[in-house]
Protein backbone atom coordinates (compact mmCIF):
# COMPACT_ATOMS: atom_id res chain seq x y z
CA UNK A 1 0.00 0.00 0.00
CA UNK A 2 2.27 2.55 -1.28
CA UNK A 3 3.25 5.10 -4.13
CA UNK A 4 6.62 5.55 -5.44
CA UNK A 5 7.50 8.92 -7.62
CA UNK A 6 10.18 9.39 -9.77
CA UNK A 7 10.81 12.66 -11.63
CA UNK A 8 12.68 12.80 -14.65
CA UNK A 9 13.41 16.15 -15.90
CA UNK A 10 14.50 16.76 -20.12
CA UNK A 11 14.19 19.68 -21.56
CA UNK A 12 10.81 20.63 -21.94
CA UNK A 13 9.03 17.61 -20.91
CA UNK A 14 8.91 16.89 -17.22
CA UNK A 15 8.36 12.93 -16.55
CA UNK A 16 6.86 11.49 -13.72
CA UNK A 17 7.09 7.74 -13.08
CA UNK A 18 4.71 6.18 -10.90
CA UNK A 19 4.55 3.23 -9.02
CA UNK A 20 2.14 1.22 -6.65
CA UNK A 21 -1.04 1.95 -5.66
CA UNK A 22 -2.80 5.39 -5.65
CA UNK A 23 -5.91 5.89 -2.95
CA UNK A 24 -7.18 8.10 -0.85
CA UNK A 25 -3.77 8.24 1.43
CA UNK A 26 -1.30 8.00 -1.52
CA UNK A 27 -3.09 10.74 -3.46
CA UNK A 28 -1.79 13.25 -1.37
CA UNK A 29 1.54 12.92 -2.30
CA UNK A 30 0.70 12.44 -6.08
CA UNK A 31 -1.42 15.60 -6.07
CA UNK A 32 1.36 17.28 -3.95
CA UNK A 33 4.00 16.42 -6.49
CA UNK A 34 1.80 16.68 -9.58
CA UNK A 35 -0.08 19.52 -9.59
CA UNK A 36 2.96 22.48 -9.12
CA UNK A 37 4.03 21.29 -12.08
CA UNK A 38 0.93 21.44 -14.18
CA UNK A 39 0.51 25.19 -12.21
CA UNK A 40 3.99 25.88 -14.01
CA UNK A 41 2.40 25.03 -17.12
CA UNK A 42 4.79 21.93 -17.55
CA UNK A 43 4.52 19.92 -20.32
CA UNK A 44 4.11 16.29 -17.97
CA UNK A 45 4.21 13.32 -19.22
CA UNK A 46 2.99 10.35 -16.46
CA UNK A 47 4.16 6.89 -16.75
CA UNK A 48 1.75 4.47 -15.16
CA UNK A 49 3.25 1.49 -16.34
CA UNK A 50 4.08 1.17 -12.69
CA UNK A 51 0.66 1.21 -11.39
CA UNK A 52 -1.44 -1.46 -10.18
CA UNK A 53 -4.21 -0.33 -8.71
CA UNK A 54 -5.94 3.58 -8.81
CA UNK A 55 -9.32 4.79 -7.66
CA UNK A 56 -11.36 8.01 -7.56
CA UNK A 57 -9.09 9.94 -5.55
CA UNK A 58 -6.50 9.05 -8.05
CA UNK A 59 -8.55 10.18 -10.77
CA UNK A 60 -8.89 13.21 -9.31
CA UNK A 61 -5.58 14.42 -8.86
CA UNK A 62 -5.63 13.33 -12.54
CA UNK A 63 -8.22 15.96 -13.28
CA UNK A 64 -6.96 18.89 -10.91
CA UNK A 65 -3.94 18.57 -12.96
CA UNK A 66 -5.52 18.78 -16.25
CA UNK A 67 -7.76 22.02 -14.82
CA UNK A 68 -4.34 23.72 -14.03
CA UNK A 69 -2.57 22.91 -17.46
CA UNK A 70 -5.80 24.23 -19.35
CA UNK A 71 -5.57 27.61 -17.54
CA UNK A 72 -1.60 27.28 -17.41
CA UNK A 73 -0.72 26.11 -21.05
CA UNK A 74 0.97 22.81 -19.79
CA UNK A 75 0.04 19.51 -21.11
CA UNK A 76 -0.55 16.74 -19.53
CA UNK A 77 -0.32 13.29 -20.93
CA UNK A 78 -0.75 9.77 -19.19
CA UNK A 79 1.54 6.79 -20.64
CA UNK A 80 1.78 3.23 -20.29
CA UNK A 81 -1.77 2.25 -18.91
CA UNK A 82 -2.70 -1.26 -18.14
CA UNK A 83 -6.07 -2.41 -19.55
CA UNK A 84 -7.70 -2.56 -16.32
CA UNK A 85 -6.51 1.33 -15.61
CA UNK A 86 -8.05 1.95 -18.72
CA UNK A 87 -11.19 0.37 -18.55
CA UNK A 88 -11.63 2.85 -15.26
CA UNK A 89 -10.76 5.41 -17.54
CA UNK A 90 -13.33 5.07 -20.19
CA UNK A 91 -16.31 3.94 -17.26
CA UNK A 92 -15.62 7.58 -15.71
CA UNK A 93 -15.11 9.41 -19.56
CA UNK A 94 -12.10 10.94 -18.45
CA UNK A 95 -10.39 9.24 -21.70
CA UNK A 96 -12.54 11.24 -23.81
CA UNK A 97 -11.05 14.60 -21.68
CA UNK A 98 -7.57 13.69 -20.94
CA UNK A 99 -4.63 12.96 -23.35
CA UNK A 100 -3.97 9.22 -22.74
CA UNK A 101 -0.47 7.57 -25.23
CA UNK A 102 -1.39 4.07 -25.70
CA UNK A 103 1.72 3.60 -26.60
CA UNK A 104 3.74 1.65 -24.00
CA UNK A 105 0.21 0.36 -22.71
CA UNK A 106 0.55 -2.68 -21.19
CA UNK B 1 -31.77 -11.45 3.59
CA UNK B 2 -31.18 -14.90 4.95
CA UNK B 3 -27.79 -14.14 6.89
CA UNK B 4 -27.68 -16.93 8.90
CA UNK B 5 -26.78 -18.99 5.25
CA UNK B 6 -23.89 -16.60 4.84
CA UNK B 7 -20.07 -16.77 6.20
CA UNK B 8 -19.88 -13.40 8.12
CA UNK B 9 -17.04 -11.36 8.61
CA UNK B 10 -16.93 -8.11 10.18
CA UNK B 11 -14.49 -5.47 10.87
CA UNK B 12 -14.66 -1.56 11.91
CA UNK B 13 -11.76 0.48 11.17
CA UNK B 14 -10.89 4.29 12.27
CA UNK B 15 -12.27 6.41 9.59
CA UNK B 16 -9.06 7.70 8.03
CA UNK B 17 -7.14 7.77 4.74
CA UNK B 18 -4.60 5.00 5.89
CA UNK B 19 -7.15 2.57 6.78
CA UNK B 20 -8.56 2.37 3.22
CA UNK B 21 -5.97 0.15 2.14
CA UNK B 22 -6.48 -2.37 4.72
CA UNK B 23 -10.01 -2.97 4.14
CA UNK B 24 -9.45 -3.30 0.51
CA UNK B 25 -6.57 -6.04 1.25
CA UNK B 26 -8.96 -7.56 3.25
CA UNK B 27 -11.99 -7.86 0.93
CA UNK B 28 -9.61 -8.76 -1.80
CA UNK B 29 -8.78 -11.42 0.21
CA UNK B 30 -12.42 -12.42 1.51
CA UNK B 31 -13.19 -12.15 -2.58
CA UNK B 32 -10.39 -14.82 -3.61
CA UNK B 33 -11.66 -17.25 -1.20
CA UNK B 34 -14.64 -16.94 -2.13
CA UNK B 35 -13.38 -18.45 -6.22
CA UNK B 36 -14.34 -15.04 -7.85
CA UNK B 37 -12.22 -14.15 -10.79
CA UNK B 38 -8.92 -11.37 -11.17
CA UNK B 39 -11.47 -8.99 -12.50
CA UNK B 40 -14.38 -9.69 -10.27
CA UNK B 41 -12.40 -9.31 -7.25
CA UNK B 42 -10.03 -5.84 -8.99
CA UNK B 43 -13.84 -4.04 -8.96
CA UNK B 44 -14.81 -4.85 -5.19
CA UNK B 45 -11.48 -3.72 -4.38
CA UNK B 46 -11.83 -0.32 -6.12
CA UNK B 47 -15.73 -0.34 -4.90
CA UNK B 48 -14.82 -0.77 -1.21
CA UNK B 49 -12.01 1.50 -1.37
CA UNK B 50 -14.64 4.39 -2.74
CA UNK B 51 -17.09 3.61 -0.41
CA UNK B 52 -15.00 4.14 2.59
CA UNK B 53 -12.94 7.03 0.69
CA UNK B 54 -16.62 8.71 0.85
CA UNK B 55 -17.11 7.98 4.93
CA UNK B 56 -13.02 9.20 5.43
CA UNK B 57 -13.96 12.14 3.36
CA UNK B 58 -17.71 12.93 4.27
CA UNK B 59 -19.53 11.22 6.98
CA UNK B 60 -17.75 13.10 10.07
CA UNK B 61 -16.23 16.14 10.98
CA UNK B 62 -13.94 14.54 14.49
CA UNK B 63 -13.57 11.71 13.43
CA UNK B 64 -15.32 8.24 13.25
CA UNK B 65 -15.36 4.73 12.43
CA UNK B 66 -15.97 3.16 9.07
CA UNK B 67 -17.88 -0.51 9.94
CA UNK B 68 -17.63 -3.02 6.99
CA UNK B 69 -19.62 -6.36 6.50
CA UNK B 70 -19.03 -9.10 4.59
CA UNK B 71 -21.30 -11.54 3.67
CA UNK B 72 -20.39 -13.93 2.21
CA UNK B 73 -23.41 -16.21 0.37
CA UNK B 74 -23.13 -19.63 -1.96
CA UNK B 75 -23.62 -17.26 -5.14
CA UNK B 76 -22.73 -13.79 -4.02
CA UNK B 77 -20.99 -11.70 -1.78
CA UNK B 78 -22.59 -8.62 0.01
CA UNK B 79 -20.31 -5.78 1.16
CA UNK B 80 -21.98 -3.78 4.11
CA UNK B 81 -20.12 -0.24 4.42
CA UNK B 82 -21.76 1.89 7.18
CA UNK B 83 -20.85 4.70 9.32
CA UNK B 84 -22.50 6.86 11.98
CA UNK B 85 -21.78 10.33 10.48
CA UNK B 86 -23.86 13.07 8.98
CA UNK B 87 -26.43 11.48 6.30
CA UNK B 88 -27.16 13.49 2.95
CA UNK B 89 -29.83 13.63 0.35
CA UNK B 90 -29.33 10.18 -1.55
CA UNK B 91 -31.69 10.98 -4.19
CA UNK B 92 -30.38 14.46 -4.87
CA UNK B 93 -26.87 12.39 -5.56
CA UNK B 94 -28.37 9.84 -7.12
CA UNK B 95 -29.53 12.41 -10.03
CA UNK B 96 -25.82 13.73 -10.44
CA UNK B 97 -23.82 9.88 -10.71
CA UNK B 98 -22.75 9.84 -14.25
CA UNK B 99 -19.39 9.81 -16.59
CA UNK B 100 -17.49 12.97 -17.24
CA UNK B 101 -18.61 15.24 -19.69
CA UNK B 102 -16.52 15.83 -22.33
CA UNK B 103 -19.04 18.32 -23.99
CA UNK B 104 -18.34 20.44 -21.32
CA UNK B 105 -15.29 22.97 -20.97
CA UNK B 106 -12.67 21.47 -18.62
CA UNK B 107 -12.66 24.42 -15.89
CA UNK B 108 -16.02 22.66 -14.87
CA UNK B 109 -14.65 19.27 -14.50
CA UNK B 110 -15.03 18.38 -10.61
CA UNK B 111 -12.32 16.52 -9.34
CA UNK B 112 -14.63 14.30 -6.84
CA UNK B 113 -17.86 13.02 -7.12
CA UNK B 114 -16.99 9.89 -9.17
CA UNK B 115 -16.91 7.63 -6.59
CA UNK B 116 -20.42 6.34 -6.18
CA UNK B 117 -20.79 6.68 -10.04
CA UNK B 118 -17.78 3.55 -10.12
CA UNK B 119 -19.41 1.85 -7.06
CA UNK B 120 -22.56 1.64 -9.41
CA UNK B 121 -20.69 0.89 -12.38
CA UNK B 122 -18.50 -1.87 -10.77
CA UNK B 123 -20.71 -3.89 -8.65
CA UNK B 124 -23.78 -5.93 -9.88
CA UNK B 125 -26.31 -4.33 -6.91
CA UNK B 126 -25.99 -1.50 -4.81
CA UNK B 127 -28.22 -0.41 -2.58
CA UNK B 128 -27.96 3.01 -0.45
CA UNK B 129 -29.53 4.53 2.27
CA UNK B 130 -29.50 6.39 5.21
CA UNK B 131 -31.21 6.08 8.71
CA UNK B 132 -28.56 7.02 11.28
CA UNK B 133 -25.57 7.70 8.99
CA UNK B 134 -24.82 6.13 5.17
CA UNK B 135 -25.38 2.02 5.01
CA UNK B 136 -23.93 0.84 1.61
CA UNK B 137 -24.81 -2.34 0.33
CA UNK B 138 -22.59 -3.79 -2.98
CA UNK B 139 -23.16 -7.04 -4.04
CA UNK B 140 -21.41 -9.02 -6.44
CA UNK B 141 -22.57 -12.67 -7.69
CA UNK B 142 -20.16 -15.17 -8.20
CA UNK B 143 -21.31 -16.10 -11.76
CA UNK B 144 -22.02 -13.16 -14.16
CA UNK B 145 -25.82 -14.87 -15.27
CA UNK B 146 -27.13 -14.07 -11.93
CA UNK B 147 -26.77 -10.24 -12.28
CA UNK B 148 -29.77 -7.95 -11.80
CA UNK B 149 -29.27 -5.27 -13.77
CA UNK B 150 -30.54 -1.74 -12.41
CA UNK B 151 -31.27 0.66 -15.26
CA UNK B 152 -31.11 3.43 -12.64
CA UNK B 153 -27.88 1.80 -11.56
CA UNK B 154 -28.81 3.22 -8.15
CA UNK B 155 -32.02 2.06 -5.96
CA UNK B 156 -33.21 4.04 -3.23
CA UNK B 157 -33.96 1.70 -0.34
CA UNK B 158 -36.04 2.11 2.24
CA UNK B 159 -34.71 0.96 5.42
CA UNK B 160 -36.15 -1.91 6.98
CA UNK B 161 -38.15 -1.83 10.23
Amino acid sequence: MNLSIRQEKNEDVVVLYLSGEIDAFTATKLREELIPLAEMGQTVRVDLSGVDYIDSTGLGVFIGALKATHITEGNLTLVGMSTRIKRLFSITGLDEVIAIDEEGSK
Amino acid sequence: MKQHEADHIQMSVPAKPEYVGVVRLTVSGIANRAGFSYDDIEDMKIAVAEACTNVVTHAYEDGGTINISCFLFANRLEIVVADKGQSFDVSEVRDHLGPVDSTRPIADLKEGGLGLFLISSLMDKVELSNESGIVLVMTKFLHGDEVEQDVDGFPETQPEQ
